[in-house]
């Protein structure tokens, strides 16, 4: 099952890459993404039936919102930074726990807290990331676990687990 | 006219993040500056570009590169500041907190 899905995502992004609905180029965007599905698919996908919920499309929409206006809210932030004279920086690694099991749902939030505000994710260690904040705001763990993962962790978990 | 406007927005972030480059003081910071700033610059561009063609070819194929953008820039950012702190860069003089200084790598 989740090689079938894996082959048919691949051979859209090939269609959509390459842009020529011809019986040749379709031919040979299959066999590429069957190459692709043999090697990669078994590391991906666990649990290929959440893919038909469209509760969890809905909340990925949602998501989607979220996460480019914290991604605008990041590009104003670190363009002050880098403008004003000052240059406010109070830089740090923190480390931050999170609730979130699977390794898709990891992937996901660490790619999230790079793009979002003053934050780059360096290394997750089981539950554990570790996080450089371009300025920290509190010393108290919990504040800043709920600065740094709050916005998205609900919305992963809704998606993903 | 829309397009133009956002393709100029997408070269403003592009040039803040060089400045920050230049600007901050440690590699850990640049590598802030650099990601944030020139992805969602790149991405406003491809956007542009979007608007400019619409779902023609050209625009298909900004579309398709803004997720790959997202999500190589993200973990190449990721790879190269790991790398960094293993290979032994300190951090600046600024900085108030590691909490990754005694973990089991």
């Amino acid at each position: 099952m989740r090689y079938v899905v894996f082959f048919i995502l691949g051979l859209i992004f090939w269609l959509a890459v390459t842009f020529d609905i011809s019986a040749a180029n379709i031919v040979a965007g299959s066999a590429a993404s069957l190459v692709c599905t043999l090697i990669f698919a078994r590391f991906y996908f666990k649990g290929v039936q959440k893919f038909f919920h469209p509760a969890r499309w809905f909340w990925g929409l949602v998501y989607l919102m979220v996460f480019v206006w914290a991604c605008i809210k990041a590009n104003f932030d670190v363009a002050f930074r880098v403008l004003s004279p000052a240059m406010p920086i109070k830089p740090g690694i923190v480390k931050v726990r999170t609730s979130l099991k699977s390794e898709f749902a990891k992937m996901l939030l660490a790619n999230s807290i790079t793009m979002t505000p003053g934050t780059l994710t360096v290394d997750i260690i089981g539950d554990d990331f570790y996080v450089h904040w371009i300025y920290i705001r509190s010393a108290n763990p919990e504040v800043y676990t709920s600065m740094i993962l709050g916005r998205f962790e609900k919305y992963i978990k809704k998606i993903v687990e | 006219m829309i397009a133009l406007i956002v393709i100029s927005i997408g070269i403003l972030f592009n040039l803040f993040g060089c400045i920050g480059l230049l600007r901050l003081p440690d590699v850990y910071n640049r590598l802030q500056a650099a990601t944030k700033c020139v992805t969602l610059g790149c991405c406003s561009i491809l956007a542009g570009v979007l608007i400019h063609f619409g779902f023609t070819e050209a625009g298909i194929k900004a579309l398709v590169a803004v997720p790959l953008l997202f999500f190589s820039s993200t973990v190449a950012a990721h790879a190269l500041i790991r790398g960094t702190y293993l290979f032994g860069v300190k951090m600046s003089d600024k900085s108030v907190k590691d909490d990754y200084k005694d973990v089991e790598k």
